[in-house]
């Protein structure tokens, strides 16, 4: 790959997907691309690289997007933003929606589904305090390929073994061969759709918890504050957003407050602090649902 | 530092868990079968065990429930290590009393995200 090859793909990803790919990153790319040029019978990344070059070619687009924007997921990843979500939004969410009884969740960057399922899991196991209640999560990513494997809910052994406590595997999931598949019931509570964060979402409405966790990471900061902002107005003041362990609004954007003391936790507002501008929200939110 | 007893009648696969776990920072000890581990045990209680299923002389599972019933020997986390990979299989293990399962082939990630699941780590 020529210096002007690199070049022209960090362009292309800028452009089309957002992910900024600096100059150390050739070994990702050649890691990532080769199977996508040899899949597509270009044999070298030059070939691939050119062939994109003159256009047209959506499908070869599409592939390489996903190639580089695609990352691994465990259940229960990093286990603490899943201890903030029983024991900090639960209870809050649970007490503030008492009177609609409906709990919206977002996952933006869903990947193959782990987080997902990894949430349902976790409103399940909240039980009898969740009955009657209307809970619906959404699963979004960039990648269709992603998506599709999320939808079906089929792991492999390795994968069910990273993150996934073993009752939890009896509990939910059904051997199919080499295969553990994620049970119908849960596979029922999940929404998938394909999305862009740096196309407007505005239309899917708003949710009470947002899991937007390492996808960030891959923007520059002006893209960061912009997708942040835009993401603050689907959140209620007194909803959560759960960003990645190394990850931050500080500096970003002022719509979003970090809850102390919760690592990768975020409030609209802090609700403590200012409890007469989070009073009037919650019931006008309530009234809309 | 932690005590971990890996029982596992396969040398190599020994091996590999001592390599694991020792950069975990654990103490290792080993045994071959069923019985060599529950000897070692009524020497020192170890904080966890890695247990493997099928052995001669004595299996995984015998070891376990033998193992619950001794004196103290509630207090070990006890860690499947098997290629008995069905339902079946985990469900008997659990109600044995076992605390975790991993199906082989396993590699570093999986014995560290199991060990974390139930806090040795």
């Amino acid at each position: 790959m020529t210096p002007a090859e690199f070049e022209f793909l960090k362009k292309f990803l800028k452009d089309k997907s957002g992910l900024v790919l600096s100059n150390d990153k050739q070994y990702l790319v050649e890691s990532r691309l080769l199977p996508v040029a040899r899949t597509a019978k270009l044999d070298t990344l030059s070939g691939l690289i050119g062939n994109m070059q003159r256009g047209g070619n959506s499908k070869l687009e599409n592939d390489v997007i996903e190639a580089m924007t695609t990352n691994e997921s465990f259940f229960f990843r990093d286990k603490t933003p899943f201890d903030h979500f029983n024991d900090t939004m639960l209870p809050a969410l649970l007490e503030a929606r008492a009177r609609t009884r409906a709990l919206k969740i977002w996952c933006a960057a869903a990947s193959s589904g782990q987080e997902p399922y990894s949430l349902g899991i976790c409103l399940k196991e909240a039980g009898p305090k969740l009955a009657g209640w209307r809970t619906r999560i959404l699963g979004t990513d960039l990648s269709n390929e992603v998506l599709e494997k999320a939808k079906a809910g089929l792991y492999s052994q390795f994968e069910v073994q990273r993150g996934l406590p073993i009752q939890m595997l009896l509990k939910y999931f059904d051997q199919k061969g080499d295969m553990w598949q994620i049970n119908p019931d849960m596979r029922a509570m999940i929404e998938w759709r394909k999305l862009n964060l740096l196309d407007n979402f505005s239309h899917l409405g708003e949710f009470d918890i947002l899991f937007c966790r390492n996808v960030l990471i891959y923007f520059d900061q002006q893209t960061k504050s912009e997708i942040l902002d835009r993401l603050a107005k689907m959140v209620p003041d007194d909803g959560f957003l759960v960003l990645g362990a190394a990850e931050t609004v500080v500096g970003l954007t002022d719509a979003f407050k970090p809850v102390p003391g919760k690592r990768g936790l975020f409030q609209r507002k802090q609700a403590a602090a200012r409890p007469g501008a989070v009073a009037p929200r919650l019931v006008a939110g309530a009234s809309t649902r | 530092m932690k005590q971990c007893l890996v029982v596992d009648d396969s040398s190599v696969i020994r091996k590999v868990a001592r390599r694991i776990l020792e950069d975990m920072n654990f103490d290792i000890t080993e045994a071959e079968d069923g019985q060599q581990a529950l000897d070692e045990c009524r020497k020192t209680m170890p904080d966890a065990i890695l247990l493997d299923w099928n052995m001669p002389v004595m299996d995984g599972l015998e070891f376990l429930t033998s193992l619950r019933g001794e004196d103290g020997g509630e207090k070990p986390i006890v860690v499947f290590c098997t290629t008995e990979n069905d339902v079946a299989h985990i469900a008997r293990a659990i109600r044995a009393g076992a605390n975790e399962y991993i199906m082989k082939p396993f590699d570093r990630e999986i014995v560290e995200a199991k060990f974390q699941e139930v806090g040795l780590i």
